[in-house]
Formats: structure tokens, sequence, C-alpha cells
């Protein structure tokens, strides 16, 4: 995919991304009206245009709610790079089909226009012309986002057996 | 091979195969948890895998905990999802009231030390006081294990944490965790396992256990084992950790955690005298009885402070009644404190607490995240029992051991 970042800083954590208080649903659609309310109030006008997310260190901190990956995906966003990120929110997004990849968001900037494939060992950012190296991923992560999240890589296997 | 910790024993005892810390392997879950905040989109994955009937209703259990009593039909139709869920499949529900999920897994004898437990909550991490492998999951993560009865694991490397000494006068469990925390960083265990060891652990209350264990996801931490003399699984003398972290008691003075990471220790004297407008006590990490007795103790010849709030919520309903028949909930009725439903809805920002533009709260619950309890333009301190209490007599942010002193003589 290839789009401009929106950028935000360290330990985002899945309470700013979509509250607790926003959760109890049982409409996805909802989830994305509220999403990063509590931390950028530009938010939704950004993600119109711009599908890729770039933060600094333990994205997605705290809570295993999934609305928050859910939320942003509803959102629009297609990727999230990030230095590191939270064990539980890594999971849910991988299992969403939602693309996360470790690398050193120092090298991008907010507004710098990224490309990136999934499973892919670089990053590109274009803007400033920069390979940046992302961190690996166990084979069974990268072939659950390939195959669109886990519920599909489950009935692709259900398929194969 | 060298030994291994608990967490590679757990999994590999659910596996096909020995695995060690880095190894990939699909296990077999013993018990799922699901609660009234994820329960529903785990639901949704299974259905939308293809799932019609859980692999083992025996084995899961349903807990409204989160938004209970409903305070709008959004969270009234997710508990009426949930009941007729469990009612079709046969799944153990436990209705609103009953008590906050991780204390009723314990407390009706659903964990068990050696068993892999899911939970749709990060804070499952708590069964580790048992000796349980459990970790929080997402709920397409839980809708896999309801389908499939396993999932597959990451084995994490074990972080050793050595708690050596005597606690001081005045502190508690929470305070031992927090200084913990602090010391190893809110994301220290991402993805890793905690062992705490120490004589401490043997002596302290069960009480004490799970509040140490319930913070382990504070540091990120994936499980972790409260390594008593009373654990039924042991780590061999052989197996290797990651990292070591020794934490000397006598160091150990109330603390707190500033807005708004969990890792943000300072000791009480730092921040003493901030005005404070709401105390909470209760939650997963600190509502048990031993935590109201300290309150009814210290309250029972004062008043909390005018221009303070305080909500008491225990964790379970078993734990009211002990409450109520001991005179603790009387003795805090008349010291100004007010009772919220057993439950989840106060701590996470759902309902029955939520605090004012620039409100200060100090609290007993586990998390201080901005907007956390329901309003992004708060502030909250995270503490024991025994500093949370006592800032509620003062009005502000105070050293609990004036009061506690009170109490000896």
């Amino acid at each position: 995919m290839k789009s401009k970042v929106i950028k935000y800083g360290d330990n985002i954590s899945t309470d700013l991304i979509i509250a607790g208080k926003y959760t109890k649903t049982l409409n996805k659609q909802d989830l994305a009206i509220h999403a990063m309310e509590d931390l950028d109030s530009a938010f939704h006008e950004k993600s119109a245009e711009r599908k890729i997310i770039a933060a600094g260190v333990y994205f997605g901190c705290g809570s295993s709610r999934e609305q928050a990956p859910v939320a942003l995906k509803m959102s629009g966003v297609e990727c999230i790079l990030a230095k590191d990120f939270s064990r539980i929110f890594y999971r849910n997004a991988i299992n969403l089909g939602l693309c996360v990849a470790e690398c050193n968001t120092d090298l991008i900037d907010d507004g710098d226009e990224i490309e990136y494939t999934v499973g892919e060992s670089l990053v590109h950012n274009i803007t400033q012309n920069v390979e940046i190296p992302v961190g690996s991923m166990p084979d069974v992560m990268k072939n659950i986002l390939a195959a669109g999240g886990v519920i599909a890589y489950m009935k692709n296997q259900s398929k194969e057996a | 091979m060298s030994g291994m910790t608990i967490a590679e024993k757990i999994l590999s005892a659910h596996s096909d195969k020995k695995v060690y810390a880095g190894d990939i392997t699909y296990c077999t879950i013993d018990k799922m948890m699901a609660h009234d905040a994820n329960g529903p989109m785990a639901i949704q994955a299974f259905q939308d895998m293809g799932g019609t009937k859980v692999c083992n209703s025996a084995q899961i259990f349903f807990i409204m905990d989160h938004v209970y009593p409903a305070p709008y039909e959004r969270a009234a139709n997710i508990h009426s999802f949930l009941r007729s869920f469990a009612s079709e499949q046969g799944i153990k529900f436990y209705e609103g009231g009953e008590g906050v999920c991780h204390q009723l897994m314990i407390e009706k004898g659903h964990v068990n030390a050696g068993e892999l437990v899911l939970g749709t909550d990060s804070h499952t991490c708590t069964y580790g006081a048992v000796g349980a492998f459990s970790t929080g999951v997402g709920a397409t993560d839980m809708g896999v294990a309801f389908y499939t009865g396993k999932n597959w694991f990451k084995v994490p490397q074990t972080i050793k944490v050595n708690i050596n000494g005597t606690l001081p006068f005045g502190c508690s469990s929470k305070d031992v965790i927090l200084t913990v925390i602090g010391k190893i960083g809110a994301s220290g265990a991402n993805y890793k396992s905690v062992e705490f060891y120490g004589e401490y652990l043997d002596n302290c209350c069960f009480a004490d256990r799970m509040t140490i264990a319930n913070m382990i996801v504070e540091m990120g931490g994936k499980c972790g084992y409260v390594c008593s003399k009373d654990i039924e699984i042991k780590a061999d003398f052989d197996a290797e950790y990651c990292q070591e972290v020794n934490v000397d008691l006598s160091e150990i003075v109330p603390c707190v955690a500033k807005p708004h990471m969990v890792d943000n220790y300072a000791p009480v004297s730092e921040v003493e005298g901030t005005k404070v407008h709401e105390v909470f006590l209760g939650s997963c990490t600190n509502g048990r009885i031993e935590d109201l007795r300290i309150a009814a103790n210290m309250l029972s010849k004062h008043h909390i402070a005018d221009g303070i709030r305080m909500i008491v919520t225990p964790a379970s309903r078993n734990i009211m009644i002990q409450a109520a028949q001991e005179g603790i909930v009387e003795t805090l009725l008349r010291a100004g404190a007010v009772f919220f439903t057993q439950g989840c809805g106060v701590c996470v920002g759902s309902h029955g607490g939520v605090p004012a533009d620039g409100e200060v709260v100090i609290t007993t619950a586990n998390r201080n995240f901005k907007g956390r309890m329901g309003n992004n333009k708060s502030f909250i301190y995270l503490a024991s029992p025994q500093t949370v209490v006592a800032s509620a007599i003062a009005g502000c942010i105070t050293d609990p051991i004036k009061y506690l002193k009170e109490l000896d003589q």
C-alpha cells in the first residue's frame, strides 16, 4: 500500500484509541465514530486521506479490547507502523488482517508518503527517500495477515484439511 | 536442554511437544472466560468462522461485569445476546453483580495450577496467583478457542523477580507491585512471563498474591506466577531466565503511580498534599475483604473529608455479603462512602464514578491511562488501599502511616 502517514507519539493506549465507555456495542461502525477521540480531534479528517499510522513505542498498551484495532480499521486505517506494540493489540490487529509492522519510526514524519507491502522486510519512506528495516514476524502471523485475518485463515485451513 | 520455566512447562503439557521460549506451538485450552465487554465480538468471530456449537461448553464461562446494571440500551442488548447464547450452548453464565470476572474465576474454583486459561480481559494474568498459565486475548482469538478448543502461542521468555526482606509497616502488596513496575517499566515485560520469588510471598495472604499477579500485565507481561510455598507448580532449578530483578522490601515506601502511566512511580512523599476529588476502593486489584477491612479500620473513627467522593466496589457478591456481616458496609457508609455494584464499571470508565474535568482521582485499581475512568481531562493516581483511604480522610494524597499508627495504639 502507498499512503501518507498520520504520526503519533509513544504509549498510545487502547483507552485512547477507543474509550471504554464506547466499546459496548454490537455495531462495529459505532466504534469508528469515537476512534482516537481523546487523542486527536482531527483524526477522522486525517484518516479520510491517510491510511497509515506511524507511532513510537508500545502502541496499543493496556486493555485487551479488540474494539481498538476494529475502530482503527473501520476508520480506514490499513497499516500501523510502530517501534513496538503491546502484545495483545499486536495479535488482535493481525487476527483482523490489519497490517502491523515494527520499525524505526523516528525516520518517519507526519504527512510523509510511505509504501509498504505486508510481509516485506523494508518500509519505503518515499518523501525522505529512505528504506527502513522491519522487525521479523513469526510465519504463522505472516500467514494470518496474508489471508486477511484469522477467520479467513481458519476457513482456508479447513478447506485444505 | 536446560530446565523449564513454569510457562514452558504448562505450554509443553498442552502441546504435542516440549517447547521453550521463542518456540511457536498449538495448545489445547483448559478454560475460557469471556465478559460482557468483549464476549459479543468473540461470539461474532466464532460464528463468522462457521461455528455453530462451541468445542466444550463446560470449559467456558461468561461473566457480566464491565457494564452492569446496564446504563443504556446497547449494554442491555449485549447482556441479552450473551444470556441467550450461553443458554443455547449450555455455557456457565454469571449474571451481573456476582463480581469481577477474575475474582469469580478463582473464588468459584474454576482455575487450577498448571492449567492453560484464556480470558477476554488483559488482567486474566491474575490466575498466576494459583499457578495457571492465564493470559488476556482479544475477541477473535477467543472465537478461535470457542470453535477449536485450541490456539497458537509463542512461548514467552521469563523474568525472575526476587523479593527479599520484610515489608515495612504501612506498606502493602500494592506498594510492592507498583515499585516493581516502576523498576521494570510499563513495557519491560512485554511478550514475557514473570516469576516472583521470596519469603514475603509465603507469608502474605492470598489476596496479596492476587494483587501482585493482577498487575503483571501493567508491565506488559503475558502471564506470571507468584511462586509462594503454596503454588502447586514449580520451575526447574536450572530454568533459563532472560532477566533477573531484585527488590529489597526494606526500601519500599507507600507509593503511587502518577498520571497517566502505570510506571510513573513516585513515593507518596513526593506528591503528598495533592488535592483529591474522588477516591475509589475496589476492582480486581484491591476489592477483596482484606482491603475492605483495612478501610473500615481506618474509617472507624474518621469521616471522609469535605468535598471528597468515595466509591467502594467489592470484587464479588460473596465479599459484599461478608463485608455486610462484619459491619464493614455500615462503617464505610457512615464514613461517607457509597457502594457501587460488584463489577468493573468504575475502574474501566463504563459508569459509576466518572470524574469531572480537571479532577484528581486516587484509586486502588490497576490502570491510570488518560481517559481510563471515562474522562480524558481527569488525573488518576494508583495506590494501596491504605494510601487511598488516608487520602479520603485527609482530602489530599497522604501517607497512611499516621492513621495506621492510631489503630496500633
